[in-house]
């Protein structure tokens, strides 16, 4: 540790100390929300009125989450305007939606896209199609829009009590772990390079398209924990950094992350680090889906039974709001909702989909959004950034929501943090479940290491939680058969939703999303110009 | 007489390492560099004490007379040297430093002079190893209690000047002490009395007004006059006169000096509105103090101007103050000016209108905030509220001091689509100062100013838009929001000024 870093981490210290001792305000006020869970559960129950109305349609979407909405987004695109996309929320967008207070816009789930690969060509499409990709989408690395581009400065880490730019601990390391650091970086970029034959990368984003040489295959089969032990790394920094993007990205612990997904994080993209975000999060990519569906997609409706015919299939929604259900019968279905609902909607659902989902977990998640009153302040380091992560935390920190605005004078804001229970799994969820106070307490605590005054900045915390807000990349799910069975879907029937991929990422859910619809045009003879 | 004595050294130690200290912080607030001026300062006044060692073999005659006055001399000497140090260097800096090592000599063999002769006062009634451990124990104790208490309590709560009169006050009470003690060894001697009043009476009257002393000391640090002084909530407005010169300084830094701002302000407006004789419409982004309106205000055919300024604080001020209206020629008070209390950015997001001049005089991009002020992003927003016919004006920093700050905020300009004419002006306060004039098409310079001004003039023109050796411009990356290193630029090149 330099001197200057000591310096700066003791006296903010004993700042906290000192303000350690005053009495606690009650709890600003706030909300609890979360995904339908009630509405959800009744699948259980399955105490839904019987079907009065039957509507026909070419197309029925079974959930509008970003699969959902890319599949309308193709369909639409490629003038096929026959469909109904069913969402169970009010509102579609699924983790991609967003809250809105006086103060800002902010998100209640995903928030920021990294620049896409050139593999990801739908994604890039609509990039360009929403005018923030500028000029030839296809380009190695193509323009982007000021305005969406994170500005500087992006991110930062509070460790040892000082502020440090950038995510790799680099406080008090010594010369042999940042040598470490190296070799690591050295590694993935070196990963990002490697094609096989036929051009294709070993970590491809979608990872359909990656090489799949039974090498890197078989990293699916370990931990990334324990390949980076196997590789020597043993370095505390590194293994943080690690543990860190797998809980952000996944929902999981390094040591319960399948070792290729842990490396895929790395080696999909092309190194440039930067990030597309907005105050709303990933909300305005939903939209931006969304508009081209609109009038076609059918909130608050809880698809209730299918029953998959030769010709035809026939989905039964219960509409939450009316209290009635009705009738949907449709040539081509894609199912777009989490795979794990299968079961509870399927009257007959096929061997291979449910041997595909034995064993798969979802990681639930929290998150809160804290209304403050004035930026909260730094005490010692580097300046608040759009990313602000805290080391010593089971959390993944707080992004601010007024960062992207081109705004000078400094003014109340909101700040998103977020938790990912990686440590719980959806089906035992005890903590996720506790209630809005108790999440309130638990995002003060945490956040008053840094920020010894955010209980008297905060005027809100509303909490919102996922009980199934990922699914997890644990070893063997990903190249171990268990996607066999809705990869290729069938006649009749596509899967356009991210657990296909086993990585809950925009990306993956943008391409699941347009290769199902591209399917279906095929099936209905429509023609079109394939994104893929 | 031993008992007393040894206190008497104990305080008088005390006494003399504070002074050293006083002076040695004094020196380091003042003039900087503290390792140097503790070190020149602590080794003046040690060898001074040798002098005064060295000298008081020459001191006979009663020595108890002979320490009372000594300490007189140091209690008044020692009290009054920091007030004096402050004063002097509010005045001239110049006999500064003599002034201060001939205090610090002045004062070291005074004490120096002490302990010998209380060595010598004692050495009639104890023993020598006795005496020189005795003595020796209180001497070095002494120091040790003032170097301890002077960082943690007096330098912070009393402050120098007063902590000085302090230790004057207690130089003096051993003086009184044993002139009272001793006095049937002295006998009446009544001037050594009054002196001791005197001394004592000075001492005290000062430290009950150093607190006057202390604000005017440390209105010197703007080495001026502190005549408005607020914190608004976005940034520390203080505004201070030397004789006739008005001085504004934002969060400490200089922003105009009133002997010189009209080469600034003519600089800024005059190059571009000069060759706008269709100019109606003006937009001010920043300049509160209403110094470049005055100066737009002079062009008729302007019929509308509007001044977007974040600080409502800052045009209140200068559109009441009478000293600040002067100065700008009350032209917050124009009819033709709308002012607009807001972000800049904010303000430019929402509005519709469009202008034939822009002026962005924004403080220098010090911080992320500010550095928004300076990038692609911006420009091309203010792109939209430009006329085709129309001209902006950028002030950008020093390109002698910040030269690649300077040049990336033209190279910004043109990356946002801006055809750019980068001009610089000497503004003795500032140095040479760099602006940038940017609009759709070439800048060709007017051939006339058609308004009255001090400092430019159409045959200076030419010489403002050429770049000596020195200034000349040099490749930089524009500043985008996303990447920022204009802020990073700007703070490498006016930190590594600031250290030298």
């Amino acid at each position: 540790m330099r001197r200057r870093e000591f310096l700066a981490a003791a006296s903010a210290a004993a700042t906290l100390a000192a303000c350690g001792s005053k009495a606690m305000p009650p709890l600003p006020p706030g909300t609890l929300s979360g995904a339908n869970d009630t509405l959800g559960h009744r699948l259980r129950q399955h105490d839904f009125p019987a079907p009065g109305e039957t509507r026909r349609t070419a197309v029925a979407i079974v959930g509008g989450g970003i699969g959902g909405l890319s599949a309308a987004w193709k369909l639409a695109g490629s003038g096929c305007d026959d469909f109904l996309l069913l969402e169970l929320e009010s509102e579609a967008g699924g983790n991609s939606r967003a809250g809105k207070n006086e103060i800002s816009a902010h998100p209640l789930g995903a928030h920021y896209l990294p620049l896409p690969p050139r593999e990801a060509r739908a994604t890039r499409q609509l990039l360009a199609e929403l005018g923030v990709l500028l000029g030839d989408p296809e380009a190695t690395r193509p323009r982007y829009d000021e305005k969406y581009l994170c500005h500087a400065p992006q991110e930062r880490l509070y460790t040892n009590g000082y502020w440090q730019d950038g995510l790799w601990p680099t406080l008090g390391v010594p010369k042999a772990d940042r040598a470490q650091y190296t070799r690591f970086q050295d590694t993935v970029a070196e990963l990002r390079q490697r094609r096989d034959a036929a051009g294709r990368r070993e970590f491809a984003l979608p990872l359909a398209l990656s090489s799949r040489n039974p090498k890197s295959v078989a990293l699916d089969r370990i931990t990334f924990r324990d390949w980076l032990l196997g590789e020597g790394y043993t370095a505390p920094g590194l293994h943080w950094l690690t543990d860190y993007a797998c809980r952000d990205d996944y929902g999981t612990s390094a040591a319960q992350t399948s070792a290729w997904a842990g490396l895929h994080y790395f080696a999909c993209r092309d190194g440039e680090g930067q990030v597309l975000t907005a105050p709303e999060g990933n909300a305005w990519l939903a939209r931006g889906l969304a508009q081209t569906a609109a009038g076609r997609i059918q909130p608050d409706a809880l698809v209730f039974r299918i029953e998959q015919g030769k010709q035809q299939s026939i989905c039964d929604v219960y509409l939450a709001a009316e209290n009635r259900s009705i009738r949907i019968v449709a040539r081509e279905l894609i199912w777009a909702a989490p795979l794990f609902l299968i079961p509870h909607v399927f009257a007959a659902p096929r061997p291979e989909w449910l041997a595909g989902i034995r064993g798969a977990e979802y990681a639930p998640w929290v998150v809160a959004n804290l209304t403050l009153s004035a930026a909260p302040q730094t005490r010692a380091g580097y300046p608040l950034a759009w990313d602000n992560v805290l080391h010593d935390s089971p959390a993944l920190g707080y992004v601010v929501a007024t960062h992207q605005p081109l705004r000078y004078a400094p003014a109340p804001t909101v700040i998103t943090w977020y938790r990912a229970l990686h440590e719980e799994s959806a089906s035992r969820h005890h903590r996720l479940l506790q209630g809005r106070d108790a999440w309130a307490a638990e995002v003060l605590a945490d956040l008053s290491r840094p920020h010894p005054e955010i209980r008297e900045l905060a005027t809100r915390i509303d909490i919102h939680r996922h009980a199934h807000a990922m699914i997890r990349p644990l070893p063997g799910r990903l190249w171990g058969g268990a996607r066999n069975g809705f990869e290729s879907g069938r006649a009749g029937i596509q899967f356009a939703h991210a657990d296909v991929s086993g990585l809950s990422l925009f990306e993956e859910a943008n391409f699941r999303g347009v290769l199902a619809a591209e399917r279906t045009l095929a099936r209905l003879g429509v023609s079109y110009a394939s994104s893929l | 007489m031993q008992r007393p004595l040894l206190v008497s050294v104990f305080i008088v130690a005390s006494c003399g390492l504070a002074y050293e200290l006083i002076a040695g912080a004094l020196a380091s607030y003042l003039l900087g560099d503290s390792v140097m001026q503790f070190s020149t300062v602590i080794g003046v006044y040690l060898f001074a004490m040798g002098i005064g060692s060295w000298l008081s073999k020459h001191v006979g005659g009663n020595l108890l007379v002979r320490f009372i006055q000594i300490e007189l001399m140091v209690g008044l000497l020692g009290g009054l040297s920091a007030g004096l140090l402050f004063l002097l260097f509010t005045l001239h800096s110049g006999p500064f430093r003599f002034t201060l090592y001939g205090l610090v000599l002045l004062i070291g063999i005074l004490v120096g002079l002490e302990i010998p002769l209380i060595m010598r006062i004692l050495k009639r009634e104890v023993a020598f190893k006795d005496l020189v451990a005795q003595v020796l124990t209180f001497d070095y104790i002494g120091a040790l209690a003032v170097s301890v208490l002077f960082p943690l309590l007096l330098a912070p709560h009393l402050g120098l000047v007063r902590s000085a009169l302090l230790f004057g006050l207690l130089n003096a009470a051993v003086a009184a002490w044993a002139l009272w003690l001793f006095r049937e060894q002295i006998g009446p001697v009544v001037t050594l009395r009054a002196q001791c009043v005197a001394v004592i009476g000075l001492l005290a009257v000062g430290f009950g007004f150093a607190g006057h002393f202390v604000s005017l000391a440390e209105a010197n640090l703007y080495s001026e006059d502190i005549v408005h002084a607020e914190s608004s909530p976005y940034q520390r407005i203080v505004i201070t006169r030397w004789r006739d010169e008005l001085r504004l300084y934002l969060n400490h830094n200089l922003q105009f000096s009133s002997r010189d701002e009209y080469r600034y302000h003519e600089a800024l407006v005059h190059p571009g509105l000069a060759t706008l004789p269709g100019a109606h419409r003006v937009l001010v982004l920043g300049g509160g103090d209403g110094m470049a309106v005055r100066e737009i205000l002079k062009y008729p055919q302007v019929d509308s101007i509007t001044l977007v300024d974040l600080d409502p604080r800052m045009t209140q001020l200068f559109s009441q103050s009478a000293m600040l209206r002067e100065l700008n020629g009350d032209a917050l008070s124009s009819p033709k000016l709308k002012i607009i209390n807001a972000d800049a950015l904010q303000w430019l997001e929402q509005t519709q209108e469009m202008f034939d001049f822009v002026v962005a005089d924004f403080p220098d991009p010090s911080n992320h905030g500010l550095g928004k002020l300076y990038s692609t992003a911006f420009y091309r927003l203010l792109q939209h509220h430009v006329a085709e016919t129309g001209l902006v004006v950028v002030q950008a920093t020093s390109p002698m001091y910040a030269r690649e700050s300077f040049w990336t905020v033209v190279t910004t300009l043109e990356a946002a689509g801006w055809q750019t004419a980068p001009y610089h002006a000497l503004v003795p306060s500032f140095g040479e100062w760099g602006y940038i004039l940017a609009g759709p098409r070439e800048y060709r310079p007017p051939a006339a100013i058609p308004v009255p001004t001090r400092f430019i003039t159409p045959e200076a023109l030419p010489a403002l838009f050429h770049f000596p050796a020195d200034m000349a411009r040099i490749p930089a990356e524009p500043n985008r929001l996303d990447n920022q290193n204009l802020v990073r630029v700007f703070e490498r090149e006016w930190g590594r000024l600031q250290t030298h």
